[in-house]
């Protein structure tokens, strides 16, 4: 450290808090437009005299925010803790059990790690149609715990990749029998690779779009993203209104990622490095 | 799963005699590893089974549709590769691949570069509470759905927003203009809101990486009288090589799928100059029922994504010493 020159170190410093204010920024501009008085134009930042906090209430009303969360609520519940137990339940039996011909099984995941959503939303929808769980919350459910699977499988395999077996030997010997062995020893131990798992899934579910927009037309049984890509769409014109909305609808998000900050950090920079 | 345990063979004589003293316990624990290995399917199949169903199927339903032309409720006329023959010759889709390629530059390119250049510079963020605030801020575009950047962002760029205001602020009142709505600046504009997104995330990554590595190396490198640049050349770039890869694969896969943003943002106007690949397949396929020429345009999507990757992956992972 004491060999970056202090100029170096004062540049890096500028450039960081340079870093910071360009990331808040539009998060600024935003709440700046909200307080403006409705019907206004408002300007790029600027504190209103009489910032109006009233608008928020009227972007509640509008944006309809109570079933929005309740139904995002309902999608992350489906997703998220089935995703999370058969992707432990696969990164077990890959990792540890490591079952004969399993390296197939994990080969053919790892062709989904890389595909774009888009490749393959057109025949998800006909597959929903025939289905009947079109404009069902269903119809986002099913698909994203299929898609997390690469991911989530290749995350759990590497965890449990580094088990050592002896463990499981130890066990057998008490005469655990393997679903015993998986819940008792290895789920305990497998807890901070669950958890950010859990987050990373939590993460994606909720800011899905795509999939929201394309299996189900009422914004109110979609995806928080979904949702207010409906709000644009239907108040687009009215700034102060959308903005107010926008970061209404960021809120619980944000709230999230603040309290669990560290942990959203941790899980964001490992799965990326392992993804 | 303990009666299939119960059921296995006992065709396992070779294996336990080593073991010798007590005949019960080696030839219970290979019956373990022989019949329970092949039933420790089971706790791969539900996730297989779900991976099957809504990724594998669709895929190789997108493959069929490519083949055909169908408008998604009538009959499927058979018309084998002339779908992937307009996607490369078609001088619209052309330009909506090359644009996904442009906007590499803004989500990968500029976002690596800015903080390969922060990342030198800083060396490290401080683990106190100034660090965690840093980190915290800097994640925030990664945590917040791409809907409300694109949203956000759209209002920065418009012509009363953010941007605009600065430049008349310092006199540039000329340089105003929608920069999302003019045909010359409406790609660039959505580049940059990529660039927004990634920039903390590469950053982060690329200064996680720096504090690992070694101090010595520096000071090797300034005893051997090395100016910040070469030193940047000899020692940072191939200690970061990993950073760098994951930074780039996780970009790149972003730039050449983006659909939010672009879709939050312009619509893919004005014209076709921002439209993507993502947002032309959704196009074509749910209003122009084109379900075919969708397909294909998936299925070539998926390739260049691949394309694109692997040789990063191989770039970057192959040989660290």
């Amino acid at each position: 450290m004491n060999l970056t020159s202090r100029s170096e170190r004062l540049t890096g410093r500028i450039f960081l808090i340079a870093l910071v204010v360009v990331t808040l920024l539009p998060f600024l501009s935003m709440l700046s437009a909200a307080l403006q008085p409705r019907g206004t134009v408002p300007t790029g930042l600027a504190w209103p005299s009489d910032p109006q906090w009233s608008n928020f209430a009227d972007a509640f009303t509008a944006a309809n925010m109570g079933a929005l969360l309740k139904s995002s609520m309902l999608i992350v519940a489906g997703v998220v803790p089935i995703g999370v137990l058969i992707a432990t339940m696969a990164g077990f039996g890959l990792g540890h059990l490591r079952v004969p011909g399993g390296h197939i099984a994990f080969g053919l995941l790892l062709l989904g790690l890389t595909l774009p959503f888009e490749a393959v939303v057109t025949p998800l929808y006909y597959q929903m149609r025939d289905l009947g769980l079109l404009n069902t919350r269903w119809a986002i459910i099913l698909p994203l715990i299929g898609l997390y699977m690469p991911f989530a499988v290749f995350w759990m395999r590497a965890h449990f990749t580094n088990v050592p077996r002896e463990l499981s030997e130890a066990a057998r010997v008490d005469g655990s029998n393997t679903w015993q062995l998986f819940w008792r020893v290895h789920v305990p131990l497998a807890r901070p690779a669950i958890a950010s798992l859990t987050i990373l899934l939590f993460l994606w579910t909720w800011n899905q779009f795509l999939l929201a927009i394309v299996m189900v037309d009422d914004a109110t049984k979609r995806t928080m993203a979904g949702a207010l890509g409906a709000f644009q769409g239907q108040w687009g014109t009215d700034l102060v209104l959308l903005c107010a909305g926008s970061l209404l609808i960021l809120t619980p998000t944000l709230i999230v990622f603040l309290i669990f900050q560290r942990q959203f950090i941790k899980a964001l920079l490992q799965g990326s490095v392992k993804g | 799963m303990t009666s299939a345990l119960g059921s296995a063979p006992a065709g396992s004589g070779i294996a336990s005699r080593p073991g010798g003293g007590n005949p019960a316990r080696p030839h219970r624990k290979r019956r373990w590893s022989r019949t329970a290995q092949w039933v420790g399917w089971i706790w791969v199949l539900p996730a297989l089974l779900m991976y099957g169903f809504f990724v594998l199927r669709p895929l190789v339903l997108t493959v069929q549709y490519s083949l055909y032309q169908w408008n998604g409720i009538g009959a499927a006329t058979f018309v084998g590769l002339e779908n992937y023959l307009t996607v490369f010759t078609d001088r619209d889709l052309l330009k909506i691949i090359t644009n996904a390629f442009v906007l590499i530059i803004f989500f990968s390119f500029i976002p690596v570069a800015l903080g390969l250049l922060v990342a030198s510079l800083v060396r490290r963020i401080t683990g106190g509470p100034a660090g965690t605030v840093v980190r915290t801020v800097l994640f925030l575009p990664q945590v917040i759905p791409l809907v409300a950047a694109g949203i956000a962002w759209s209002w920065m760029l418009s012509s009363s927003g953010l941007i605009n205001q600065a430049l008349r602020a310092v006199g540039l009142d000329g340089l105003t203009k929608s920069w999302l709505g003019e045909f010359s600046t409406a790609l660039p504009a959505v580049g940059v809101i990529g660039t927004w997104v990634m920039l903390g995330l590469c950053t982060i990554l690329l200064v996680t990486g720096m504090s690992k590595i070694d101090p010595s190396l520096y000071e090797a490198a300034r005893m051997d009288g090395a100016g910040p640049i070469r030193e940047f050349f000899a020692v940072t770039l191939p200690s970061l090589r990993q950073e760098i890869g994951v930074c780039l694969t996780v970009t790149v896969i972003a730039a050449l799928a983006s659909f939010d943003i672009v879709y939050i943002s312009t619509s893919g106007g004005p014209g076709i100059q921002t439209t993507v690949p993502g947002l032309e397949i959704y196009r074509l396929a749910f209003s122009q029922r084109q379900v075919g020429l969708a397909s294909a345009l998936g299925v070539v999507l998926m390739l260049l994504v691949l394309l694109c990757v692997l040789p990063i992956q191989r770039l970057t992972r192959g040989e660290k010493a």
